[in-house]
């Protein structure tokens, strides 16, 4: 199509990626090639990297099917951060951990399901009502949400000593360790530590020993990825897209534009119930109380680096953003620690996340609306 | 108008409350909380009086951007920043009192207009999204560009001669700037005291020009602009308007006006918490304003009065009554913040369910009408 | 009235093409002071084209200005924006309103000229901080509700105005600007009832004995006999006369509105599958009633005979685009339509669909297409999801997964068949020229397979040599296929072409059913019969 030459060139660049996704590339570039140079520990880095990318990767992927819907980005996220939470307190508080981790984790996404259903249906009937307002409402119903959770983790029942409060007895504490439950469960299975391989074999891998891999959490996230990918080969995926891509010409071909909408709204949810999930266990702590507000932001920003649009998004997208984000958050604050021994990481970030929205919400040319 | 009178009492009666539903939602929660708050009554009032004056400016501030269709303006926090910037280099100046009040206010206006400047522009951009685009844009400010220039460029770029608000280490200012000797210095002067009360008379009165002034603004030329452009951008082009300056000029006056607003709610408070004062001040002036009853379209200036005063009698009793229903303090304090959330929440869903609701109500009636002249045609 | 020896305005030979389509020739007429002038023409025969170039409009300068002058007063003028024509003592009433809902008549009439005073703070920020003079606002649009000659209250505020009053304060407000000279009115009377439509005529009569010209445009030719001087006449971008209104009679203007020349309609015959009265019903429509905006259909009663291709044709605003939309869901409708024997429910698409319906709208950018996908997937997306063509079912139908080769396969194919003018299946249709696009739109309906297919406005915006490729196809699918077709179009000769009947929709009703060799007259005849 294009000559070789031209590929090169900057301006094709540009309009392939446009501005914010080409200045974060370089500027994760940059931080890449002055990690040696400022006595930055590379390949730990990029362990950090790719352990930050399966936290973080299937709670970027709950924006794509609402985003293919026309529902726009997922402010409202936090519902499902939440039904997550639920089923993850839930099965602590059962016990599951009896009957080993695995099921811990497992029964966790069970219990996270119907949660997730019941608000991302009341969630999606709610979207309906009020199309075209959909990211502010989100926003809000996001933090109402949350406020209204955080009395209940205060009223509701619970009672496992790991979780309620020592001294009165019962309200969850603010953050929960997963030691002894689910953490790591995914992470480390078929976990690739290349210590232990150099210990085993007995030779000196140099820096390289800092290097593991979280195989099964990246598994999972394949799996997921794959089904989402799969799903949007389907009938209904397909319906989906044209949903998304011009409703009044889906409303025509006979498809039920709500409905479509409402079943986006529930897969966004479920998969962020799931992705918390999976944040935590790698994480090894459950934050409750007002930590899901702190999950929307970057999940947006992320995606929208990777080159989403307001309603245009595919699995490409998740996987390129989640580094590309996830990258800058892990290299910065180190590179930026040992260069001028200041830790600007948080602003930086707040800037590129914040930025890369403003733009996309500015854009003119996103779509045929 | 024969017609309206004609109308039974009960059905206008329904009509008032169904029009003033929230307000009339949170005096009711107010009459439930007091009496379980425990509250004296002179301490409510006090409280309520010195919340009015710290409060009542900033709220008014969103009239201006309603006025010109842009719904609640998320991005008034700009204007909280540049008076928080405006505060520091006065702090740093060392100049107290009224004197360091009517400076502050002095330098915020350039940092403000340029803030608006840049939000005004950047929301016509994204017309049609303006509430969500401000309220990105704030964070983007505020945890961005804000505390970039407060946390690292102060004291290391731009020179700050006083140690005393700096951080240890240098550069960047300290997490919290004491405004002691500045503290309620606009309250207290021609302060009266009503049986205990302390009424703050010259915030009250700044409060009161202001009022004058968006009395005012409305019959002019600009206010009247505003006006049509809030409620038809094309027609108003088509007019020969310039609606993306009129636009602008609403932003930035409603940013400058929070400028002002909040070196009074700075003075009041006595401190100036650097990194985050200006976090829940757009939240909390929203909330207030639609619990006064307004609308993301139409707002007054009672509302802003009614607002303050239900929101914060709320916001002061809620954790009491909290503590008295579930023995726990906490759940008062989170059910405050639902509230707040709550309303807000609601607010946008009836204001987006109603355009809908406007859409579809005008095809049924021309569909009725068809079906009676269809039914007379066939007689 | 610097120099009475000039007609207020002239045009000479005025042309204008967009992008080399001639859709204005050499139109000359003048216009004294005083003056009243009926225009009228058929939609698309160039009247509200001539209205944008006299007007200024952005438009006409974006597509490449006009040709010919334009004088007022003997003087030649080129206005760049509407504001300078305004400058100049022109004013137009569109057919939109264009008024703010929430403030009163007087605002809306003087909206940005509103008289000032002048006060200290506006001596120092400017005047757009000027205080409003609420007395000398009152006092001009009472002036200029006075000069208009009809009561409305200047003190109400537009949302809660009968539509009529809407359309007063427009004429209003361009009656309150000083050096109004020359007013122009674009089909005024549409919304108004019929007092209304009288005070409107005789408010007219009163504009012009105060010397001000008017243009009035409208589709109901007894007000242009009732008030007009003269009567200016357009067909296909021409003036096809210009004689005083006393001279002529509604027939006369009908036939030179219409008018071809007699041969043409026996095109119609080539194709002449003239059905006898003994061919079946496939469609029954009853009482129909739809609430589409701009083409309301009020009460349609009409029956469709299998294998023929219909034609529902009228003026612009009279309902006819309203009945393949009201019988296809797409607007919410009332009343009963029958297909094959069987009920089919309105306000559901699926349903229709489900019932071998097909519809190719006149919204492309809207309705028809997927501006943002493939054409593979424009056209095989309905067929996929109505019918389950184009699917690979796995895990014994589990899954229903889309077939790519059958999408791209299928897409070739009408590609070629319609000869769609693309780099690949691949491309994106917004990527494609109107004629192309509307082609994707044919080959859409066609990958249903569909019993019956409405068309609406199928050659709307497209060039000569697609619109017949167009009809072609639809002529072809019609008799190879065996498929009932009704097609909605507004350019009548068209329909004549291609029909086999002719129902001719007005004021929202079937106002009668002509076969396609009927004359031009009785056409346009019942296209003004009731109108409203």
């Amino acid at each position: 199509m294009h000559q070789v030459g031209y590929a090169i060139g900057l301006r094709y660049w540009l309009n392939k990626m446009g501005y914010p996704r080409l200045i974060i590339s370089g500027f994760l570039l940059l931080l890449l090639i002055m990690t040696p140079f400022v006595g930055v520990n590379l390949p730990m880095q990029i362990t950090n990297i790719i352990n930050r990318f399966s936290w973080n990767g299937v709670l970027v992927l709950a924006m794509v099917p609402m985003i293919h819907s026309g529902c726009g980005l997922n402010f409202g996220l936090p519902l499902g951060v939440l039904a997550g939470l639920l089923g993850g307190t839930l099965s602590i508080q059962f016990s599951f951990e009896r009957f080993g981790a695995p099921v811990s984790f497992l029964m966790a996404v069970v219990i996270a399901t119907p949660f997730a259903l019941i608000f991302g249906g009341g969630y999606g009937w709610l979207l309906n009502k009020i199309k075209g307002g959909e990211m502010m409402i989100a926003t809000y119903v996001g933090f109402s949400t949350i406020s209204f959770m955080c009395m209940m983790w205060l009223l509701l029942p619970y009672t496992s000593p790991t979780m309620v409060w020592g001294l009165s007895g019962n309200g969850l504490r603010p953050t929960i360790s997963l030691d002894g439950f689910y953490n790591q469960v995914l992470a480390d299975f078929w976990k690739i530590d290349f210590e232990k391989i150099a210990g085993k074999l007995d030779v000196d891998l140099g820096p390289l020993e800092f290097i593991k891999i979280p195989t099964g959490s990246l598994l999972m996230f394949a799996l997921l990825a794959f089904l989402m990918w799969a799903f949007l080969h389907t009938k209904t995926g397909t319906a989906m897209t044209a949903v998304g891509s011009n409703p009044t010409f889906a409303r025509a071909a006979g498809i039920d534009v709500d409905r479509i909408r409402t079943l986006s709204v529930i897969m966004s949810t479920w998969l962020g119930a799931v992705g918390i999930l999976i944040y935590q266990q790698g994480f090894g702590f459950l934050q409750l109380y007002n930590a899901p507000n702190n999950m929307t932001m970057p999940t947006v920003a992320a995606i929208l680096i990777g080159g989403a649009l307001v309603n245009k998004a595919s699995i490409g997208n998740v996987i390129i953003g989640t580094i590309l984000f996830q990258g800058m958050v892990t290299l910065t604050p180190t590179v930026m620690n040992s260069l001028i021994h200041t830790d600007m990481s948080e602003v930086i970030r707040s800037i590129v996340s914040n930025g890369m929205i403003l733009y996309a919400l500015t854009r003119k040319t996103e779509g045929s609306k | 108008m024969s017609g309206k009178n004609n109308a039974s009492v009960g059905s206008r009666l329904l009509d008032l409350v169904r029009s003033n539903a929230v307000p009339i939602m949170f005096i009711i929660i107010c009459a439930i909380f007091i009496p379980m708050s425990g509250l004296s009554n002179s301490y409510l009032i006090n409280e309520i009086v010195t919340r009015m004056g710290r409060n009542l400016f900033l709220v008014l501030c969103l009239l201006f951007p309603i006025m010109a269709g842009m719904g609640l303006n998320f991005a008034m926090t700009l204007g909280a920043m540049g008076a928080e910037l405006a505060i520091i280099f006065v702090a740093d100046l060392q100049i107290w009192g009224i004197p360091g009040v009517v400076l502050a206010m002095i330098l915020s206006i350039p940092f403000s207009a340029v803030l608006g400047w840049i939000c005004g522009n950047i929301l016509n951009m994204a017309k049609g999204r303006e509430m969500i685009t401000g309220y990105i844009l704030n964070f983007f400010m505020g945890n961005g560009v804000y505390m970039m220039v407060v946390l690292y460029i102060m004291g290391s770029i731009i020179p700050i001669a006083h140690a005393s608000i700096m951080l240890p280490r240098g550069y960047g200012i300290r997490n919290t700037v004491s405004l002691l000797h500045m503290r309620q210095c606009l309250d207290d002067l021609l302060a009266i005291r009503v049986k205990g009360v302390k009424i703050p008379v010259l915030t009250f009165i700044l409060i009161g020009l202001l009022c004058l002034f968006i009395v005012w603004f409305r019959r002019t030329k600009l206010g009247q602009d505003m006006r049509a452009v809030g409620q038809d951008m094309e027609v108003a082009r088509a007019a020969g308007i310039k609606v993306d300056r009129t636009r602008l000029i609403s932003i930035i006056m409603s940013t400058v006006f929070a400028g002002f607003g909040m070196v009074i709610y700075l003075q009041n408070m006595g401190n100036l918490p650097t990194y985050t004062g200006h976090s829940q001040i757009g939240m909390f002036c929203i909330a207030a304003l639609l619990i006064g009853g307004a609308s993301v379209e139409k707002a007054s200036i009672g509302n802003a009065f009614l607002g303050v005063i239900l929101f914060h009698l709320m916001f002061i009793v809620a954790p009491g009554a909290g503590a008295y229903i579930t023995e726990d303090t906490m759940v008062g304090e989170y059910f405050r913040v639902f509230l707040s959330y709550g309303v807000i929440t609601v607010a946008l869903i009836m204001y987006e369910a109603k355009k809908r609701m406007v859409k579809s109500k005008a095809g049924q009636e021309l569909a009725e009408a068809q079906v009676r002249a269809g039914k007379e045609a066939a007689k | 009235m610097t120099n009475n020896s000039a007609p207020l305005l002239q045009m000479q030979n005025i042309k204008k093409d967009f992008f080399g389509n001639q859709v204005l020739a050499d139109i000359n007429f003048t216009l004294g002071a005083g003056e009243v002038l009926g225009l009228c023409g058929e939609n698309g025969a160039g009247k509200s084209t001539l209205m944008k170039i006299l007007f200024g409009m952005d438009v006409i300068r974006e597509t490449g200005g006009y040709g010919g002058d334009i004088l007022i007063d003997g003087q030649k003028v080129e206005f760049k924006t509407p504001f300078d024509a305004l400058e100049a003592g022109i004013g137009m009433v569109h057919q939109e309103f264009s008024l703010i809902p929430g403030f009163t008549a007087t605002e809306n009439i003087l909206l940005d000229r509103e008289p000032k005073k002048k006060n200290v703070i506006s001596q120092v920020f400017g005047d757009r901080l000027d205080t409003l003079d609420r007395k000398e606002m009152e006092r001009r649009s009472a002036e200029a509700i006075r000069k208009m000659g009809v009561e409305i209250d200047s003190k109400m505020v537009i949302s809660s105005m009968p539509v009529g009053h809407k359309q007063f304060t427009e004429i209003a407000r361009e009656l309150s600007k000083d050096r109004l000279k020359l007013l122009i009115l674009d089909e005024p009377t549409a919304v108004l009832t019929e007092k209304e439509a009288e005070a409107l005529l005789s408010s007219i009569r009163s504009m012009a004995a105060q010397g001000i010209s008017v243009i009035f445009i409208t589709h109901r030719l007894h007000e242009i006999l009732a008030v007009c001087d003269k009567v200016v006449v357009m067909r296909d971008g021409h003036v096809v006369r210009d004689v005083p209104a006393k001279e002529t009679s509604v027939e006369d203007i009908t036939r030179w509105m219409v008018g071809r020349d007699v041969q043409q309609s026996a095109a119609a015959q080539t194709h002449g599958k003239v059905q006898g009265d003994d061919a079946k019903t496939v469609m029954s429509i009853r009482n129909l009633w739809v609430d589409m905006p701009g083409e309301t259909v009020r009460d349609v009663t009409l029956d469709v005979k299998e294998g023929e291709i219909l034609g529902i044709g009228g003026l612009a605003g009279q309902g006819k685009l309203g009945i393949p939309n009201g019988v296809m869901g797409l607007y919410e409708a009332g009343g009963t339509v029958e297909f094959d024997g069987q009920k089919i429910p309105l306000n559901s698409p699926r349903k229709c669909l489900d019932s071998s319906l097909a519809f190719v709208s006149e919204d492309r950018r809207e309705v028809g297409l997927l501006l943002d996908e493939s054409l593979e997937w424009n056209i095989a997306f309905p067929a996929m999801q109505i019918q389950d063509k184009f699917l690979k079912k796995l895990f014994g139908g589990l899954i229903k997964w889309r077939n790519e080769g059958a999408i791209r396969d299928v897409t070739n194919k009408y590609i070629q068949e319609l000869q769609i003018k693309c780099t690949s299946s691949q491309q994106k249709a917004k990527e494609l020229s109107g004629g192309n696009q509307q082609k994707v739109c044919l080959a859409k309906a066609f990958a249903l397979e569909p019993k019956f297919l409405f068309v609406s406005e199928p050659t709307r915006g497209i060039d000569v040599g697609a619109k017949s490729l167009v009809l072609e196809a639809l002529k072809q699918f019609n008799r190879e296929s065996g498929v009932t077709v009704v097609m909605i179009s507004s350019e009548l000769e068209e329909l004549r072409q291609t029909c086999d009947r002719i129902a001719i929709v007005s004021g929202g009703r079937v106002a009668g059913i002509l076969p396609a060799a009927a004359s031009s007259e009785e056409f346009g005849l019942l296209m003004v019969s009731q109108v409203i």
